[in-house]
């Protein structure tokens, strides 16, 4: 079987899917968190195969700009969850409940 | 619209980037010198705040009508980025001139703070002048990252533990979508850049109802839209604007808003300027939701805090009909309305920043009772603030939502219109029911812990004077507005 861009799309949009769907379905703000960047991780493999298939780089320039700002975002993301737990002792997204809807 | 974004290919033009780069030193320069400084004196790193600023202004003020571009098209320092840099270094400046007594009084006087109010107001000067999705994007997480530290700021505080997790898992969250959305464009295109996009699909005229270009082009949108918090991508908007410090809600709602606009309006109207078609009736819906729900939703509200959330909602919607438009006086009535609403609403918490007591439990609507008759001065200011938000002339609110309906009327949407006039009196309920309360209720505390602090009350003051400027002489401002596009 030869693998064309098209398995490579279809892959990342099953990948992005989960994620969705994980951060929808899940309670523990760390996995919650994990699925996001199951989700960012599917959008490089999209730009990956697109800017190979394309012939043109822009996409796997994209690729590192994505990697190096979701290192940041884990970093204050963590950061964040750490200073919840002190106080709550528990990520779990329920327990977001201070603040009504 | 006619003189669209030219990419002039130069490849390095530091004077494209100079409004970011000299915010940045200033940035680094007050990171170092909070290590230096003995904690719990923050005044110093305000008024440095305030410098860098100033600075940062009339660096942005020398690339009015000489436009920079540079970074092989990524970067693109015009009118139109020029004019909103303006509006972010407003919202970042009074919301710092209010925080300075607010930090001090929660406990918090930390001078990292400002630090991080200024990067986010250097990634949102990136946004408005980014024209590859890079910059965009990067301008758009710079902002972002520091935005989510400072509604958490108060980390002994869970309610603003929560907002800074809620905001940042959602805003992470929407990331993932406009990151997908500009993927499967650049499938389509081949490129990043926004006026490349525009003109390869101006040229590929049958690539428009592409079933991937549609789809990238909704998970784009939905990327802005939760910034712009336009319903149904709002719901963190009122969580995060009660649980997060005052003076950052304020920011919040002004500057972070209008880099997302600027954005938003920039891919659209060029990058996505040949789907119009497909793209204007989404909006349209989506305006007209969210000035329904942010108005009614902001009825309910009794705490202040959460009913100003509602009411940035609200207008949200109401700038969005300016975009729908998309028409020249429309989109220049969302730059003149993005500048209107920076002041009015920040005036309108300069005031809750005033009036709380610790803790903010007193910011409510029976909090409020009798303000007026102890409080006479202050309740005045905002009294006009909230006549603005309401959209009562002579004030800056009446004339942008008189642009924007004009835009829409030119544009032929005269039900949109019609709508946003209706839903404008709607929210003439919640504003008033404020004023009553303030006027009309005996008073059952004597506000004695009311101090006017310079920082603030300075802040509330010019807040009310843009205002009123803006709301009797808004020629001016509208001229450079449309002066500004594009």
């Amino acid at each position: 079987m030869i693998v064309s861009v098209y398995h490579y799309m279809v892959l990342s949009a099953i990948l992005f899917s989960l994620g969705t769907i994980g951060v929808l379905t899940r309670r523990n703000a760390i996995v919650v968190f994990m699925c996001i960047e199951l989700m960012l991780n599917a959008v490089n493999l999209t730009f990956i195969a697109l800017s190979s298939y394309l012939g043109n780089m822009d996409g796997q320039i994209f690729v590192f700009f994505i990697m190096t700002v979701a290192a940041a975002e884990a970093a204050v993301g963590l950061a964040l969850m750490i200073t919840f737990y002190r106080n709550r002792e528990s990520i779990d997204v329920e327990d977001f409940s201070l603040l009504k809807l | 619209m006619e003189n669209m974004v030219q990419t002039a290919m130069q490849n390095v033009n530091f004077a494209a980037i100079m409004p970011s780069l000299v915010l940045t030193c200033f940035c680094l320069a007050l990171l170092l010198l909070n290590a230096f400084v003995k904690r719990g004196s923050t005044s110093y790193a305000a008024f440095f705040s305030l410098v860098a600023l100033g600075a940062t202004a009339c660096v942005s003020y020398l690339a009015w009508d000489n436009p920079q571009f540079g970074f092989a098209g990524q970067v693109a320092l015009d009118n139109y980025a020029v004019f909103f840099n303006f509006i972010f270094i407003l919202a970042a400046a009074l919301s710092i001139l209010m925080s300075d007594a607010y930090l001090k009084r929660e406990g918090y006087p930390v001078g990292e703070y400002y630090t991080l109010i200024l990067f986010s107001t250097v990634g949102a000067m990136l946004m408005a002048s980014g024209t590859d999705m890079m910059t965009i994007f990067l301008g758009l997480e710079v902002m972002s990252i520091a935005l989510y530290v400072l509604a958490g700021f108060f980390r002994r505080q869970l309610r603003s533990n929560e907002a800074g997790l809620k905001y940042f898992l959602l805003g992470a969250f929407s990331t993932g979508f406009l990151l997908y959305g500009i993927a499967l464009i650049y499938g389509v295109t081949g490129t990043t850049n926004v006026a490349d996009i525009g003109s390869y699909l101006a040229m590929n005229h049958h690539l428009v109802s592409d079933p991937i270009l549609v789809g990238g082009m909704i998970l784009l949108a939905t990327g802005f839209l939760f910034k712009i918090a336009i319903v149904p991508f709002h719901m963190w908007t009122p969580d995060v604007y009660e649980g997060a410090p005052t003076p950052i809600a304020a920011f919040m709602s002004a500057g972070p808003k209008a880099a997302a606009f600027a954005a938003f309006m920039r891919v659209f109207l060029i990058g996505l300027g040949s789907m119009h078609s497909t793209w204007v009736g989404m909006l349209w819906v989506l305006a007209v939701l969210t000035m329904i729900v942010g108005n009614f939703i902001a009825i309910k509200q009794t705490n202040l805090k959460r009913m100003l959330a509602y009411s940035s909602i609200a207008h949200a919607g109401y700038a969005l009909v300016g975009l729908v438009a998309s028409n020249a006086v429309g989109v220049s009535a969302v730059l003149f309305y993005m500048l209107a609403y920076t002041l009015m609403n920040i005036g309108a918490f300069s005031i809750l920043v005033l009036a709380g007591k610790v803790g903010e439990d007193n910011l409510t609507l029976q909090g409020f009772a009798g303000f007026g008759y102890k409080r006479p001065v202050l309740a005045v200011l905002f009294t006009i603030c909230l006549f603005s938000l309401m959209g009562i002339p002579p004030s800056a609110g009446f004339t942008g939502k008189f642009f924007i309906f004009a835009g829409a009327l030119n544009a032929g949407y005269v039900w949109l219109a019609v709508i946003g006039v209706l839903n404008s009196a709607v929210s003439l309920y919640y504003y008033l029911r404020v004023m009553v309360y303030m006027y009309f209720r005996s008073p059952e505390e004597e506000f004695d812990w009311v101090q006017l602090k310079p920082g603030a009350t300075l802040c509330a003051v010019i807040s009310v004077v843009g205002v009123l400027v803006l709301g009797i002489v808004p020629g001016a401002v509208m001229a450079l507005a449309r002066h500004a596009l594009f």
